[in-house]
């Protein structure tokens, strides 16, 4: 099988099993499992043996449409990248696949569930592997609609619906500027194929101006599906879905494929400055809002998901300062510890019964598996050394000192400040949780999950742990880089030239004095959130934050701003449009039936006038006939 | 203003304004009778205008038969005796129209003729009539004949009683008692 | 003479009657009316064969003969009407003679008056026929009280 047939084999053989286990009628819970499973399974050999095997960047493109001089390709490029994130794909599909068999061992509609899974991953393959813009964007929607149906999942939960809503109404919102600006690029830049669109920008084919528009359209649905400020709002709240769709969607990939897709086209945005400062902008924000927030959770997938939000601000802020490799390197090493974190907070809420951290304490002795794994996936989060967090995001605050300019100095400032706060939070977490008195009846007989939900969990522990070695293997840099203009070949050509690919080689480890900052940020945090345990480990260390608390646990309330800022007036406006139809404009339609039926009904009521009345009708008739010929004639 | 024209104007007076009784007055019986004078003074109309036969024709048939016929319906119907209230429709619509109708015509005309004047003409007496009507319009004249006899046909199978009648009781039901004379239902 | 005068009065006339027509309720005091019309066209007619000369002598008279000719059998057959009309309602009054069916009476609308009762008694509902139905007997509405006797029948 030559990589030709390969590429676009990674999004097929998902979408198969999706298509298969939707339409298939009555499939049961065994051939439902078995087409997710396999799905994912077949999706990640294929991404491996691709890994392995293909070296230099090349495509495969098939003309689908022509609109009016602007061709419509599918096409796939496949390149060093792509191919590690639909890996790390791979993974995180195939293990929630495996763990939500058990999760969700008593939902009876387990089957279009695991389809939908399917699906999902799919598309973000599709988004990954897509040579061409329009097919990026069919895998982006398909994403935003998979994101909605898994949230509303369980419709048990009355939140349920309304988050999935939210979500998908904020990430909406994105998407019309993401749409804007993907036409506007394919437009100006004459095709709607990545490679031409990169080589027209290269040459200066398209304006600064334009270029700029574009990227800051872009850059809305990038804030919309990665959950920067402002469209952050949706992501606590798809909480409501199950968790191993918060560890697939939420934490993994779809959140990510804002930031994939602001590396394949980096070109664009690079063009100008305003488009990095203003993603530079939104990365501090968010990253100072999200830990914030974190901070004073009581859901323990509610702090998740706002760890979450802050993380991604980490890879928008390494976006912003330039650092494509990094962006992608941190974005790996999340989803690894990101998938671990959800998939855990699961195992914890199956055991508790509950998603509240305050019937939780003490799980460790009954649940140690658990507890170790996502022990190191806490300490990935925070950025302890050795485990893969620490790397990635030493590289990130590496690259922001690195570059001149106020962006970079306040994207580091953030930084480093958020640092203090993820420390803080999440030993904040680790300690409420696992370590204490029982809070619960449920917390004082915890048990291990089952075996098929264990086990996906140990698992992502390992690269979670050691993935951020691979930041000193050189195989591993070159695929993170973007390759050149000059490299973007049509078919596979075999191995590509290796030598060009040294000598651009990225540096993603900085072993430095450098270091020291961050590590005594890490210390100060998770040491403040210790005393702060130790004075009173039955209460929430988050006392200390004292009247700060609500604001921080309301996220400085801008959910309410945006209730009032655009929820409301767009409801008005619908109730106003909605009269303005049924009224008008079915009014006139209906209108007309009736005003034609009511004319017939007039008219026959003419006809079966009385006597009288028809003589009085035939007379003036006569009369004015008369009238008319004599006046009308000429009175001779 | 010669005498024929006074005359004109006396008899066409007396016209109107009984025929403005006919269609105004509250009695039924009064009306026919106002129409009698209607009649009669377009009879008169017509002896001054030299048409002779026509003059005695319209005594004859019209105020001899048609009226007389009108009469026998007045009370054939049972219509009432003394002024009745009801007999009338809104009026508005009658006076537009009918005034139109008649105005508009009268202008017509006026405009149509003005103060002319013409000579009496030679008398249409039944020998001229006759001649006539037998020389060239016999035609017509048959076919009125056949009118006639068609009218009379027409009048006498709409009369007949079975039309409207109800079917017969069915056997065995007690049959309806017939009303007495004069015993109003 | 002047033909103005007895024009304008002709035309008068069959305003009048228009005006009797749309006016009464009364079937045949709308035949009356009617009458009235003829007339009027009679009129004219004659002192058209008095004004115009016309190729044949005239003939504004004969067809005023042959008008008087069809009024008359005109009025033969409108009585007959008139009369199977009060048979069947027992009421002359025009504008309670309903021209379709009452499918829906909704839409016909009430009727314009009260109908036309003699001498101020409820309107009788239609007549029963108890006698034998043929054209021959007495009948109880020919046979009711009436100013003087009345022949047998209408027919």
């Amino acid at each position: 099988m030559s990589p030709d047939t390969l590429g676009p084999l990674l999004p097929a053989v998902p979408f198969i099993a999706a298509l298969l286990g939707l339409v298939w009628p009555g499939a049961g819970r065994r051939l439902a499992a078995a087409l997710g499973i396999t799905g994912a399974a077949v999706a990640l050999l294929v991404a491996a043996w691709l890994a392995l095997t293909v070296d230099g960047p090349y495509g495969t493109y098939t003309e689908l449409a022509d609109f009016g001089g602007l061709p419509v390709t599918f096409g796939v490029r496949i390149d060093g990248a792509a191919l590690l994130v639909a890996l790390a794909v791979g993974v995180v599909a195939l293990a929630v696949q495996v763990y939500s068999v058990a999760y969700l061992a008593d939902d009876d509609r387990y089957a279009p569930y695991a389809a939908q899974v399917s699906l999902f991953t799919a598309a973000m393959l599709l988004v990954v592997v897509a040579g061409d813009l329009i097919v990026l964007l069919v895998g982006w929607e398909v994403m935003g609609i998979c994101s909605y149906l898994l949230i509303g999942h369980d419709r048990r939960l009355p939140e349920a619906p309304k988050a999935a809503v939210k979500a998908f109404i904020v990430t909406r919102t994105g998407d019309v500027g993401f749409l804007l600006g993907i036409v506007l690029l394919g437009v100006s830049a004459g095709s709607f194929r990545i490679a031409d669109v990169l080589s027209a920008v290269a040459a200066g084919e398209v304006s600064a101006g334009r270029l700029t528009a574009v990227a800051l359209l872009l850059l809305a649905g990038v804030a919309g599906k990665s959950a920067q400020f402002p469209l952050h709002t949706w992501l606590p709240d798809a909480m409501a879905g199950p968790t191993p769709i918060s560890a697939l969607i939420h934490a993994a990939t779809m959140v990510a494929a804002g930031i994939y897709v602001v590396t394949r086209l980096f070109p664009v945005f690079d063009a100008g400055s305003v488009p990095l400062a203003v993603l530079g902008v939104m990365a501090a924000v968010t990253m100072l809002l999200g830990a914030l927030a974190a901070t004073a959770q009581d859901d323990i997938k509610r702090v998740l998901a706002w760890s979450t939000v802050s993380q991604l601000a980490y890879m928008a802020a390494a976006l912003s300062v330039g650092a494509t490799a990094v962006a992608l390197f941190h974005l790996l090493t999340h989803a690894a510890f990101k998938a671990l974190l959800f998939l855990g907070a699961g195992s914890v809420i199956h055991a508790v019964g509950s998603n509240s951290m305050a019937a939780m304490g003490g799980l460790r002795r009954g649940m140690p598996a658990t507890f170790w794994s996502m022990t190191i996936g806490l300490g990935a989060l925070m950025g302890l050394p050795p485990l893969a967090g620490f790397w990635s995001k030493d590289a990130v605050l590496a690259a922001a000192q690195g570059k001149n300019g106020w962006v970079a100095v306040m994207v580091f400032t953030a930084g480093l400040v958020g640092v203090v706060v993820t420390a803080w939070y999440a030993t904040r977490l680790w300690l409420r949780t696992f370590f204490g008195t029982p809070r619960s009846p449920a917390a004082e007989h915890p048990h291990e999950p089952p075996g098929v939900m264990l086990w996906p969990v140990v698992l992502l522990a390992v690269p979670s742990a050691l993935l951020g070695f691979a930041a000193f293997a050189h195989g591993f840099t070159d695929r993170l880089r973007s390759p050149a203009p000059a490299e973007w070949v049509g078919e596979y050509s075999g191995p590509a030239t290796r030598a060009q690919a040294l000598q651009e080689a990225v540096e993603l480890v900085h072993l430095s004095a450098a270091m020291a900052l961050p590590l005594a940020c890490l210390a100060l945090g998770v040491l403040g959130a210790w005393l702060a345990w130790r004075r009173d480990p039955a209460a929430d260390p988050a006392r200390v934050l004292g009247p700060l608390r609500p604001v921080f646990a309301n996220a400085f309330y801008l959910d309410a701003v945006q209730e009032v800022a655009v929820v409301r007036p767009s409801r008005a406006l619908a109730r106003v449009v909605r009269r303005g139809d049924e009224s008008v404009v079915d009014g006139a339609v209906e209108g007309a039936g009736r005003g034609t039926s009511d004319l017939g009904g007039s008219l026959a009521r003419a006809h079966r006038a009385g006597l009288p009345r028809a003589a009085t009708a035939v007379l003036a008739g006569a009369l004015l006939v008369g009238v008319a010929a004599a006046t009308l004639g000429g009175l001779s | 203003m010669t005498s024929a024209d006074l005359l004109l104007t006396a008899l066409g007076a007396v016209a109107l304004g009984s025929a403005l009784l006919v269609v105004a007055t509250r009695h039924v019986v009064r009306a026919g009778l106002w129409l009698v004078v209607t009649l009669g003074a377009v009879a008169g109309l017509y002896l001054v205008l030299a048409a002779e036969l026509v003059a005695w024709v319209q005594i004859l048939l019209y105020v001899g038969a048609v009226v007389v016929l009108l009469l026998f319906a007045v009370m054939l119907t049972r219509a009432p005796i003394g002024a009745r209230h009801d007999l009338d429709r809104p009026g508005w619509p009658a006076f537009l129209v009918g005034g139109g109708t008649g105005l508009g015509l009268a202008v017509l005309l006026v405009d149509a003729y003005r103060w002319t004047r013409v000579d009496t003409p030679p008398t249409g007496s039944a020998e001229l009539l006759g001649t006539e009507i037998f020389r060239s319009w016999v035609l017509p004249f048959e076919v009125l004949s056949v009118l006639l006899l068609a009218a009379l046909v027409g009048a006498i199978v709409i009369s007949r009683p079975e039309i409207g009648s109800r079917p017969a009781p069915p056997a065995g039901s007690a049959p309806e008692p017939r009303p007495a004379p004069g015993e109003r239902r | 003479m002047h033909p103005v005068i007895p024009y304008v009065t002709a035309a008068l006339l069959f305003g009048i009657g228009v005006y009797g027509v749309l006016r009464r309720r009364n079937a045949v005091l709308l035949l009356m009316s009617v009458e009235l019309m003829l007339n009027a066209v009679n009129l004219v007619l004659v002192t058209a064969d008095a004004t115009v000369q016309a190729a044949l002598p005239a003939t504004g008279q004969v067809f005023a003969l042959f008008v008087i000719v069809i009024a008359a059998a005109e009025v033969g057959v409108g009585l007959a009407i008139v009369l199977q009309l009060y048979r069947l309602h027992a009421t002359i009054a025009l504008d309670t003679v309903a021209l379709a069916p009452p499918d829906d009476t909704a839409a016909l609308g009430p009727p314009d008056d009260t109908p036309f009762p003699p001498d101020g008694s409820p309107p009788p509902g239609p007549p029963d026929r108890s006698g034998p139905p043929d054209g021959t007997g007495p009948r109880p509405e020919a046979s009711a009280e009436q100013p003087h006797p009345a022949p047998v029948g209408a027919a």
